[in-house]
């Protein structure tokens, strides 16, 4: 599985890209790869305010239904609308395409480095 | 609490090769999804797809009170089945709710009622609790079988190939045994998915073999992901969803199962008879999401705010490419209704079922 160096992860599997005070959610490789084909994506509204630990929407597959968290807090400026007709670029290319949301934000509390995913990833194998 | 080990079908090291994802169902550890539930999905509905479903379990009714004893249990009259045919029934307690849901099977000699894995000792313990008074021998010999089910339009042409069973003569709902690839199979034309096909019991020794030369065949290895999309598409129960112990056969709509003048009393019989009398408490619906928004095993359904039902099984169907599912709701219920997801209202519309019917040649 994927998990490339420059983003910062969560306990339940997002992952965040921080550029300057604007923070690119999406969900890992490995997530994807555990739900399976994703059909449907619910976004938050842009303007939203989230606070980190917020469930803000939901990523489907045909068998399974996994919540989504705000990784941090922070205003959400925007949203990846082309997953609404297109949710199989999450499968396809979560890290790129697949991005769900971005946040304005300065909150970096609580994110898990790369190397400290891959540990938690093979413990949970 | 002690955790159970998990079972395992003799399939395990099959399902583990071809790269299933494994998890835990009903007691045993069962492939949920090879490729991908889409792909397997499309593979029944266009070509073939193979399942295991050596979970399931089969129960022997033998002696000379066999055939009352079955009656007694479950709704369908079984004394209408001819020797080779296999009937659907619902199995009720004596309030009508349902213990499960099975498949009866007219040997010469015996019966075999096919039950769901998770309601097996259950099952079990309800036969052997009302037929006490009878001569019959109730025999859990799900051990001795492992099943197979060939699935999807090639599957008669796949199976034809390995068997001199006469396929072309064995109508729907019809069984012959025989061999497939030289291994003793009961061959049945069953299936949960709304496609042309086969389930095979077979001697556990034989799954194996019998696994790789159909796949070899060109049929898809298709997982428990896939079987329950299909199924919901073909509109058809799944005990634990539609079917439980709080509703009836008649209430989740499979009343074409029930014969409520059959001869020899059946459990609930009376109870099913005063429904049928005063009405249903509930009733099932297939409807389709209009909304944005996939509705989900137990999801509220609401009118004007108010929660009416529940919702028992919801997908984003493979097939029609929309959001359909199955829900209990109030007998007065209109075809127009909201689904709650997430806390969102998100409007439905009630519509005929199945959801997906094949193409007859």
């Amino acid at each position: 599985m994927s998990v490339p160096g420059d983003l910062q992860y969560t306990k339940s599997h997002e992952w965040v890209r921080v550029e300057g005070d604007v923070a690119t959610v999406g969900i890992t490789e490995h997530a994807q790869d555990e739900l399976g084909d994703v059909v449907f994506v619910e976004l938050p509204e842009q303007g939203a305010t989230l606070e980190a630990g917020d469930s803000f929407g939901a990523v489907e597959s045909v068998k399974a239904v996994s919540d989504l968290y705000a990784p941090v807090g922070g205003e959400v400026v925007e949203v990846n609308g082309a997953l609404e007709n297109n949710p199989e670029k999450i499968n396809e290319d979560p890290y790129g395409e697949g991005w769900i949301l971005k946040l304005q934000t300065s909150d970096r509390a609580d994110l898990l480095s790369a190397a400290e995913y891959e540990k938690l990833l093979e413990e949970e194998s | 609490m002690a955790e159970e080990a998990l079972k395992r079908t003799p399939l395990y090291d099959e399902h583990k090769e071809a790269g299933a994802r494994l998890v835990p169902f009903a007691g045993w550890e069962m492939p949920v999804q090879y490729e991908g539930v889409k792909a397997e999905h499309e593979a029944v509905r266009t070509r073939a797809g193979l399942f295991d479903v050596s979970h399931m379990g089969e129960v022997v009714f033998r002696g000379p009170d066999a055939e009352r004893a079955v009656q007694r249990l479950v709704t369908r009259d079984v004394s209408r089945l001819e020797t080779g045919q296999v009937g659907y029934a619902a199995v009720c307690y004596e309030d009508g709710g349902t213990v499960d849901d099975v498949l009866v099977y007219k040997n010469p000699d015996d019966f075999l009622v096919v039950v769901n894995a998770a309601n097996r000792d259950k099952d079990v313990a309800h036969f052997r609790e009302h037929t006490g008074d009878l001569e019959v021998e109730i025999s859990d010999e799900s051990d001795d079988w492992a099943l197979l089910a060939l699935q999807g339009p090639e599957a008669a042409g796949i199976l034809g190939n390995l068997t001199d069973a006469d396929l072309t003569g064995l109508k729907y709902y019809r069984y012959v045994v025989g061999e497939v690839d030289g291994f003793y199979a009961v061959i049945s034309r069953t299936g949960y998915t709304g496609e042309d096909g086969f389930e095979l019991y077979v001697r556990p020794a034989a799954a194996a073999p019998l696994w790789c030369r159909l796949v070899e065949a060109g049929a898809a290895p298709a997982g428990l992901g896939a079987r329950d999309t299909l199924r919901l598409e073909a509109g058809m129960c799944l005990y634990g969803n539609e079917l439980d112990e709080e509703t009836t056969p008649l209430e989740a709509g499979i009343g074409f199962a029930v014969h409520l003048d059959k001869e020899e009393e059946f459990v609930g019989q009376g109870a099913l008879r005063r429904q049928k009398g005063e009405g249903p408490r509930k009733k099932l619906v297939g409807f389709k999401v209009e909304g944005r928004g996939i509705a989900r095993h137990e999801h509220p359904v609401a009118v004007g705010g108010e929660t009416v039902g529940t919702v028992t099984s919801g997908t984003q169907s493979p097939t029609l490419g929309e959001a359909i599912g199955l829900a209990l709701v109030a007998p007065g219920v209109e075809d127009s209704f909201d689904v709650v997801i997430r806390d969102r209202l998100v409007p439905a519309r009630a519509v005929p079922l199945p959801f997906y019917k094949r193409e007859k040649e």
